[in-house]
């Protein structure tokens, strides 16, 4: 068995996309104390927080605002506080997304959210590899080109090189993992990811727990 | 390179773990959770659980099952058998599945899977298909069954997948009612045409029996998943033999 994290609760942001549960058991499994909610003063609380995303970014974006919580996000972001976002948590953090028209986003991060060209399956469904560009302690044994559970029919177009420390080929390479500062945004489901997706989350865990 | 998905199904009935010939002669294969977390150790890619008693006798998806396989299982599961409003689509998804597969209902009501899609996203919504083979005037053709393979519908197999992806459905679960069970291989006539005909993941079910038959569904039969149940409960080949098996072969999975 696994020890207890004792306090360090780990906020899981519920803005009504539905199904939480399986980030709800990798963080469990982990040993640490998730807790789902959408009240801004528990997630305000929390040691760390996940952005998890099932759906569309113009939706996620809706109930976020509609919930006071895109704001609290950016707060968050910008104090420091250490979050993952996961799927459609990566692809809000960006400028705007193209679904039928153009929604804007969270704004974090130089770029937008395009929709995968024609000729390919959609979604994006299954394992894919994951190419590390660049060393971070969020891959710690994690092998380069390790396979990661997608999901998605949109994927994100950033200016922003810097930002991106990995990245998978889907007819073309897009960012797969994203890193700044305390902010670590995965396009894949680590929670779906076998072995390798709850190495992630633990190393994102002790990071965001190492921290004051 | 996205990989091809090598997927066990359970087929679930009263509890246990069954597996038949042509939707017939069901035998006991053991205990679902068991075999899920076997499964997953042995390098599955994803989860099919199947609850084969539900439609017929209007249960839902064991809802327990899939709560204690989501706890110990960490990749995507999909469940499905009786799920016939999105009220127990909703059901499902909070127990811990990551996709509903539907089948008959969505031939009754083709419209769930447009609610169904726009309230969870077309990603979580499977819809299976069951098929037999009525070849007219030499040309192969596929007719759709539902009620657990009972009930004929006269619709043609490649006219519903258009049908169901144009309304929403994000993958497509394909199942040959003739080869099901007898291990003699996919119909991977039936997978190409389907799989050519629609823009959304074709898993191939029905038939496996080697890893050769897997390898004939993903490089003929243009599948992007395959299915099996017998070989895997039977003990005849492990997931991490046929992943072997297919890398070898220069077919892109993930070991």
């Amino acid at each position: 068995m696994l020890k207890y994290h004792e306090g360090e609760v780990i906020a899981i942001v519920d803005y009504g996309a539905g199904n939480l549960r399986s980030v709800v058991n990798a963080i469990a499994s982990l040993g640490y104390h998730p807790e789902v909610t959408c009240k801004p003063d528990e997630i305000a609380k929390a040691k760390a927080v996940i952005l998890p995303g099932v759906g569309a970014a113009a939706e996620t974006m809706k109930n976020l605002r509609a919930m006071g919580l895109d704001n609290l996000i950016r707060q968050l972001i910008r104090d420091g506080r250490p979050l993952l976002g996961v799927c459609i948590g990566l692809q809000v953090l960006f400028d705007v997304a193209e679904e039928g028209g153009w929604h804007k986003c969270l704004g974090i991060f130089p770029g937008r959210v395009r929709k995968f060209s024609l000729g390919l399956k959609i979604p994006h469904m299954g394992w894919n590899q994951v190419k590390q560009l660049h060393p971070h302690e969020v891959f710690t044994d994690i092998p380069d080109r390790a396979n990661f559970y997608f999901v998605h029919s949109y994927y994100i177009e950033s200016g922003d090189k810097s930002l991106c420390i990995g990245e998978t080929e889907y007819g073309t390479p897009i960012c797969s993992i994203i890193a700044r500062e305390n902010l670590i945004a995965t396009q894949f489901h680590p929670e779906k990811s076998g072995e390798y997706g709850l190495k992630l989350y633990q190393n994102f865990l002790k990071l965001a727990c190492s921290k004051q | 390179m996205l990989t091809k998905r090598i997927i066990p199904c359970l087929d679930i009935k009263d509890g246990r773990v069954v597996k038949g010939t042509s939707f017939t002669h069901l035998g006991d294969a053991g205990n679902p959770v068991d075999l899920a977390n076997s499964y997953y150790k042995d390098g599955a890619d994803e989860l099919i659980l199947l609850d084969i008693t539900a439609t017929s006798e209007k249960h839902e998806p064991l809802a327990g099952v899939i709560e204690c396989i989501a706890r110990e299982v960490f990749i995507p599961v999909t469940a499905g058998g009786g799920i016939y409003n999105t009220d127990s689509i909703r059901r499902v998804l909070m127990s811990g599945a990551d996709k509903v597969s539907i089948n008959t209902a969505a031939v009754l009501n083709p419209s769930l899977i447009k609610e169904g899609a726009s309230k969870f996203g077309s990603q979580c919504i499977v819809v299976a298909i069951d098929v037999r083979r009525i070849d007219t005037n030499g040309e192969p053709r596929w007719e759709v069954y539902i009620h657990s393979g009972q009930r004929a519908t006269g619709l043609d197999a490649i006219a519903w997948a258009k049908q169901a992806v144009d309304l929403g459905a994000g993958e497509i679960l394909l199942t040959s009612m003739d080869a099901d069970g007898h291990r003699l291989g996919y119909d991977n006539v039936l997978t190409r045409a389907i799989s050519e005909a629609v823009t959304v993941p074709v898993i191939a079910s029905g038939g496996a029996g080697t890893p050769e038959d897997m390898y004939r569904a993903l490089m003929f039969g243009k599948a992007d998943a395959v299915l099996a149940a017998s070989i895997f409960h039977y003990g005849i080949h492990t997931v991490r033999e046929i992943k072997l098996f297919l890398a070898e072969k220069g077919i892109p999975v993930r070991i």
